[in-house]
C-alpha cells in the first residue's frame, strides 16, 4: 500500500490508534518499499523478520491497551548504533562481521518506546564525510534529481542513508548522528526535518564514537512534529554515558503552539559569507521575512569567531577520532590483516581496514595530538572553542533563536568535490559553530535551488531549549509549505 | 609548520597505520593543505581564555565504586578475529 508509506508519524500514530491500520501492515508496506528502493543504497542491512516480529509484538501491546510514543512506527537506525545481534558497521571495512551483544541506549529507547527496526542506514564511514561518499558500502543515492538529468546527486552526510530514507518514503523516521552537521546538513540535502539535539540530550552509550565531545545521536523525519516526537522516544537520561544530563525528557510535541510573537530571531551578520548563492542569501531572507510576519522580532547580531569554528573542528574532531579509533586493533573486533609481528599486524589492520578520508582524519589527530605540537594545536583549538561558545551566549542575552542556511549550497553530484578536503569540509561551515558549542540546531525544508534540489534553512537554540526550536521551526515550516518530493525514479517493481 | 616525508613516516607509526613509500609525498602535501588552513586561528590572540573542557556547564557524576557487569567473557571473545581458551589471541610478541 503506497499510502502508508506517505503517512507521517504523527497521521501513522493516529490510524494505528483509531484501529484503521495495524502495526504489521504499516511494516510490511515499508518493507516493501526498502527493498524496492535498493538502487538508492540506503540500507546497509536490512531486517525485514526482525520488523515483523516487533510489528506483532506492537499490535499486542497495543490490544492490552499499551502503547508507547513511537508504537508501532517503522523506522531505519543509522549503522553507528549497536544494535544487539544485528551487524553494525559504521561503514568501515574495519568492523567486518560486528554483532553488537549489547544494545545501544538510544535504540534501546526507541524499541521500550514502540518503534520498528527496518534496517541499518548507510553512512560515511564513522560519520567522517558530507555526501555518504567514503562508505565501505558504497554511496548513497539522493533521492532527489535535477529535472531532467539523471546524474546522481549525493544525499549529503554523514547520516546520508537516514535522509535518503525517510526522504524516499521508505521509513517513517530514521536516527541520525550529528558531530559537525552529519544530521543538519544531509536533512538540508534531502529536503527532510533533522533535528540536533543538545549535546547530553540523547545518550552517546552504545553509539560507535568518532568525537566524543561533540557526537549528539538525533531524529531525521518528514516534519517537525515528528521530530519532537521521535525525540522523545529516543532522548533520555543514561547512566552509562557520563555527559548524558540528568533533566527530564518534555513532551516536545506540545512546544509546537505555533505562537512565536514576540520571539527575539538573531541574524548573525558573520553567517553572511562571501560568494554565497545568491539563492541561499534569497532563502535566509524569505526565512525572515516568514518569521517577522508571524510576530517574530529580528535581531542582527554578532558572532565574532565563526570563521575560526571550522579551522578549529577540524583540529578538535579529529584529535579525538584519532583517539577514539586506537580501539580498532584487529584483536577484539572486525577485520584482522595477520603481520610478522603484532605491531605489524595492527598497521596492515588499521591500513586496510580504514578508508582514504578516515585515515587522514587519523593522521591529523594524531599529530595535533604527538609532543611537541599538543599546545600549538589542541590547546590553541579548545581555547577557541571557548570564544566560539561565548559569542553563542552574548547572542542568547538577547535573542531566543538563531536563524541561519543550513548549508552553503544545495546538494551536489556524486565525485564532485570527493578530490577536494578542504572543499568538502566547508560544506559544515553554518552548522558546525553551533556543534562546537552543543546547542540544539534542526534543518527544516524551506525551498528549491535554481537546480531544482532542496534548501534547508537552520535554527539555533539555547541549551536545553529544544521546545523553542522546534516551535520555531514549526512556524517556518508552515509558512513554508515545502509540499514537493522527489519523482520515483529508483523503484524496481 | 611544514610536514616532510619523515615527519608523516613518524606520525603514521605513531596512528599505527602502514602507508606505502609512494603514498608519503602526496600524503604530507594532503596534510600540509589542511594544517596550513587551520594555522588561521593563530590570528586570535587566546593567551588569557581557558581552554574548554566541557561542552555543557555539569559536573561530572560519581557512584559507588562497585562491580555492576562481568562474567560475559562469551559475550566479549564472540567478535574476536581470533580467540583461545577465554583469551583475545594475538601474534606473539615475548621469545
Amino acid at each position: 500500500m503506497a499510502g502508508l508509506t506517505d503517512l507521517t508519524i504523527a497521521e501513522a500514530r493516529d490510524k494505528l490508534t483509531a484501529g484503521e491500520v495495524s502495526a504489521r501492515e504499516l511494516t510490511e508496506a515499508h518493507i516493501a518499499a526498502v527493498e524496492a528502493a535498493r538502487p538508492l543504497n540506503a540500507f546497509i542491512t536490512e531486517t525485514p523478520e526482525r520488523a515483523l516480529a516487533q510489528a506483532e509484538a506492537s499490535d499486542a501491546r497495543r490490544r492490552s491497551g499499551e502503547a508507547g510514543v513511537m508504537e508501532g512506527v517503522p523506522v531505519g537506525i543509522k549503522d553507528l548504533f549497536c544494535t544487539k545481534g544485528v551487524l553494525t558497521t559504521a561503514g568501515s571495512h574495519i568492523l567486518d562481521g560486528f554483532v553488537p551483544p549489547y544494545e545501544s541506549t538510544v535504540t534501546a529507547n526507541l524499541w521500550k518506546a514502540g518503534a520498528v527496526m527496518l534496517g541499518k542506514c548507510n553512512m560515511d564511514e564513522f560519520a567522517m564525510g558530507s555526501s555518504n561518499e567514503t562508505s565501505y558500502y558504497g554511496p548513497v543515492e539522493n533521492p532527489w534529481r535535477r529535472p531532467g538529468d539523471n546524474r546522481s546527486i549525493v544525499p549529503g552526510g554523514s547520516s546520508g542513508g537516514s535522509v535518503a530514507a525517510v526522504a524516499a518514503r521508505i521509513a517513517l523516521g530514521a536516527t541520525g548522528t550529528d558531530t559537525g552537521g552529519s544530521i543538519r546538513q544531509p536533512a538540508s540535502f534531502a529536503g527532510v526535518v533533522g533535528l540536533k539535539p543538545t549535546y547530553g540530550r540523547c545518550s552517546r552509550f552504545g553509539a560507535v564514537a568518532f568525537a566524543s565531545s561533540l557526537d549528539q545521536p538525533g531524529p531525521i523525519t518528514r516534519t517537525v512534529r515528528d521530530a519532537a516526537i521521535m525525540l522523545r522516544g529516543m532522548a533520555g537520561f543514561d547512566p552509562m554515558d557520563s555527559t548524558s544530563v540528568d533533566t527530564p525528557v518534555p513532551d516536545y510535541e506540545a512546544a509546537l503552539t505555533g505562537d512565536i510573537s514576540g520571539l527575539k530571531v538573531g541574524i548573525p551578520k558573520e553567517y553572511r559569507m562571501d560568494g554565497m548563492p545568491a539563492e541561499i542569501e534569497a532563502l535566509w531572507k524569505q526565512g525572515i521575512e516568514w518569521l517577522k510576519a508571524a510576530g517574530a522580532e529580528i535581531r542582527d547580531i554578532s558572532l565574532p569567531h565563526t570563521k575560526y569554528a571550522l579551522p578549529t573542528y577540524y583540529i578538535v574532531a579529529p584529535a579525538e577520532a584519532s583517539s577514539n579509533l586506537a580501539r580498532y586493533d584487529g584483536v577484539r573486533y572486525g577485520l584482522r590483516i595477520p603481520g610478522n609481528d603484532l605491531t605489524e599486524m595492527y598497521e596492515n589492520t588499521r591500513a586496510e581496514g580504514f578508508g582514504t578520508e578516515v585515515q587522514r582524519r587519523v593522521m591529523i589527530g594524531t599529530y595535533v595530538l604527538s609532543a611537541g605540537y599538543y599546545d600549538a594545536y589542541y590547546l590553541k583549538a579548545q581555547k577557541l572553542r571557548t570564544l566560539i561558545a561565548r559569542d553563542f551566549e552574548t547572542a542568547f542575552e538577547e535573542i531566543d533563536v538563531l536563524l541561519t542556511p543550513t548549508a552553503p549550497s544545495a546538494a551536489f553530484g556524486v565525485g564532485e568535490k570527493s578530490d577536494d578536503p578542504i572543499a568538502m569540509y566547508l560544506n559544515d561551515v553554518f552548522t558546525v559553530p553551533a556543534s562546537m558549542a552543543g546547542l540544539p540546531g534542526i534543518s527544516v525544508p524551506a525551498g528549491l535551488a535554481d537546480d531544482g534540489l532542496p534548501l534547508g534553512l537552520q535554527l539555533i537554540g539555547r541549551a536545553f531549549d529544544e521546545e523553542t526550536v522546534l516551535r520555531v521551526a514549526g512556524v517556518l515550516e508552515e509558512a513554508a509549505v515545502f509540499d514537493r518530493r522527489p519523482e520515483n525514479w529508483w523503484a524496481t517493481k | 609548520m611544514s610536514l616532510d616525508k619523515a615527519t608523516v613516516l613518524r606520525v603514521a607509526r605513531l596512528a599505527r597505520l602502514k602507508v606505502r613509500q609512494d603514498r608519503l609525498e602526496p600524503l604530507a602535501a594532503e596534510l600540509n593543505n589542511i594544517l596550513g588552513w587551520v594555522e588561521q586561528l593563530n590570528e586570535v590572540d587566546t593567551d588569557d581564555v581557558p581552554p574548554m573542557t566541557s561542552v555543557v556547564s555539569m559536573k561530572l557524576r560519581w557512584r559507588d565504586d562497585d562491580v555492576t557487569d562481568g562474567g560475559a567473557v562469551d559475550d566479549v571473545l564472540a567478535n574476536a578475529p581470533e580467540g583461545e581458551n577465554g583469551f583475545f589471541a594475538v601474534p606473539k610478541v615475548v621469545e
